[in-house]
């Protein structure tokens, strides 16, 4: 007698079985494949979303460099109101790393719309004197109109920042609108686009330094000045800077680098990150205890099947198996809907905030695979139940 | 003749309190080409005598050889691939897959023997037409008569020319004109040159086949060819 030889599956009718679940209980195949996906699509969305943010925001930060540093006098207790000295701006341009600064006066005038408006209702808006590196500092831009030149800074001229603006109803720069400031009448001849890293010039007209000197007859003490450094240098500028600024009470100088907020913001990002993160890897642990259950349900349903196979000559491996590629199969489902699903998230709600998508590979990925793992390990013990199963015990419960 | 079933000496025990004693010493050959009725009451040991049969459960004495193979030499996997090229099995619940058509769980009949699924597909179009479903290929289970399952059953359990086909209580669900149709098929099929058991409880059907072997409480009570 020649030996029994065991026949191998092809691919094709492995997969051909795995599917047979599918095809007789389909809305189950659906839901528990839902649970997978639900997870899935969190972990890539989270993902995908961190990412876009933080693409988001370097590109902001490169935009606007991260090499700017405001000095201004200290204010809170025991400091009283500190001012700084009128020279502050110059001895601060002699630091060697620093390229240029500007300084800003706040200037104690109103501006109004028209000499009508009652005073006080100035709508928040200040009167700041400004030195003409101020736009290059802030790597701001002029939205309509110019920005202040040699000339124009001498006379009652102002630039108004962009709320400051909406605010004395100049929508468009004609070269004649006049706000009236300081009791006086001034010229707009620009408006400025919003500032990204100083916000509360927005709320701001501007006008030059010897322009408020001449006709608002202002200090010139500056109250702050706007300081580009040589980024190499960055630290040791600002250790310097207190005692270059106001040599006699160097700890009533306060310094500051505006891009540290935004920094400070995304950090607080990667917190909330991580635990979205957690709560996808446990929606997803969830899913796979859901396949978990309804295949060991599926087992018990199936008996007669797997005693109907056992009879055809199906191995317990084969019938292993074949429930194993069914939970396999579940899982592949979920996880490729579930990064699908977390794609589109990514892309809709990057598109909102005008952001570009941007999906780490990894997050696919590892979707994807931490799917098939968890389907694996899902299918393990129901398969094993079924493989277990003697045929005459499986035929018997018909 | 050469023998295709050879049941020498089998003693069935289940570990029960107090154990049950399904088969106590049941000798009996079943050559090729033969038609057996194996009839019973319940509780007779029929089911056990089947399950010994088709090497789904192993005797617990006695030695069951099914077309040249000693059972009790063989491991579990071995006993797998000698039911799937050597028995053919035809159950009273028809145990057909419902989502899929007739043919196709006709060519499930081979899943197991490494034949590919365009050859099984032909091969299951033969056996169809055999047992008179050539108009129902492409019928789901669910949409075919009782009559017309158990006959997909059948092509099922003959699509691979098994050595041996056994079959339990193939009428027990079927009314009896479709039932008596079912044993005309039968007969066909043996004239045709296939091995049969059938296993029933039903002595009017028993009693149509050539060779019936009675059992009651686990013993050969009468065999038709020995006596």
């Amino acid at each position: 007698m020649d030996e029994l030889k065991r026949n191998r599956m092809s691919m094709s009718d492995v997969f051909r079985t795995a599917t047979v679940g599918a095809r007789t209980r389909p809305m189950r195949i659906v839901l528990s494949a839902l649970g997978i996906a639900i997870g899935i699509a969190a972990m890539v969305g989270v993902l995908g979303l961190s990412e876009s943010s933080k693409s988001d925001l370097l590109a902001t930060l490169d935009r606007l460099g991260t090499n700017l540093v405001t000095v201004q006098a200290g204010t809170g207790i025991g400091l009283g109101s500190g001012e700084l000295p009128e020279t502050a701006d110059e001895m601060v341009a002699r630091i060697g790393p620093v390229e240029t600064t500007a300084a800003i006066s706040e200037v104690d005038a109103n501006v109004y719309r028209t000499d009508f408006i009652a005073a006080g209702q100035t709508g928040g808006v200040t009167v700041q004197a400004v030195g003409l590196e101020l736009l290059d500092v802030l790597a701001g831009e002029v939205a309509d109109g110019q920005w202040l030149n040699e000339a124009t800074a001498e006379y009652p001229t102002a630039v108004l920042g962009s709320v400051a603006a909406d605010r004395l109803g100049v929508n468009e720069v004609t070269g004649t609108q006049q706000v009236w400031l300081g009791e006086q009448w001034f010229t707009v001849v620009g408006v400025l686009a919003t500032f990204e890293l100083a916000p509360d010039l927005d709320r701001a007209a501007m006008i030059g330094a010897s322009a408020a000197e001449t006709f608002l007859d202002d200090d010139g003490v500056p109250s702050r000045i706007l300081v580009r450094v040589d980024p190499a240098f960055i630290d040791d500028v600002i250790d310097v800077l207190p005692a270059t600024v106001n040599p006699e009470n160097p700890e009533e100088v306060e310094v500051d680098r505006p891009s540290d907020a935004l920094e400070a913001r995304e950090a607080a990002d990667d917190t909330l990150t991580a635990l979205f993160l957690g709560l996808g890897a446990v929606a997803l642990l969830v899913g796979g205890v859901g396949i978990a259950n309804v295949m060991v349900i599926s087992v018990l349903e199936r008996r007669s099947e797997i005693g109907l196979r056992r009879a055809l000559g199906a191995t317990r491996r084969q019938v292993a198996t074949q429930f194993l590629g069914e939970s396999l199969l579940l899982a592949a489902l979920g996880g490729v809907s579930g990064v699908l699903l977390g794609v589109l998230v990514t892309t809709v709600y990057a598109q909102i905030r005008g952001w570009s998508a941007l999906i780490p590979t990894l997050a696919i990925v590892g979707g994807v695979a931490a799917a098939l793992i968890i389907g694996i390990i899902a299918g393990v013990y129901p398969a094993t139940r079924a493989a277990r199963l003697s045929p005459t015990e499986a035929l018997r419960s018909a | 003749m050469t023998s295709v079933l050879a049941v020498t000496d089998v003693t069935k025990t289940y570990p029960m309190t107090p154990p049950v004693h399904a088969l106590r010493g049941v000798t009996f050959d079943v050559e090729q080409g033969e038609l057996v009725a194996v009839v019973g009451p319940s509780g007779s040991g029929k089911s056990t005598m089947l399950h010994v049969m088709g090497t789904l459960d192993r005797p617990s004495t006695g030695e069951v050889e099914v077309a040249g193979y000693q059972v009790s030499e063989l491991t579990d996997a071995e006993l797998s691939t000698l039911r799937a090229q050597h028995i053919g099995f035809v159950f009273q619940q028809f145990h057909l897959l419902n989502g899929y058509s007739a043919l196709d769980n006709v060519a499930d009949g081979m899943l197991y023997t490494g034949v590919p699924l365009e050859s099984r597909r032909a091969m299951a179009r033969t056996a169809l037409e055999r047992v008179g479903l050539a108009h129902r290929f492409d019928h789901v289970a669910t949409e075919l008569s009782g009559g017309e399952r158990q006959r997909v059953a059948i092509a099922r359990a003959l699509i691979g020319s098994p050595s041996l086909l056994l079959a339990d209580e193939p009428t027990g669900n079927l009314d009896s004109k479709t039932g008596a149709d079912l044993v005309r098929l039968i007969d066909e099929l043996h004239a045709a040159g296939s091995t049969i058991v059938v296993i029933t409880h039903d002595l009017d059907i028993a009693e149509q086949f050539p060779r019936i072997v009675r059992l009651r409480d686990g013993l050969i009570e009468s065999d038709s060819k020995a006596a």
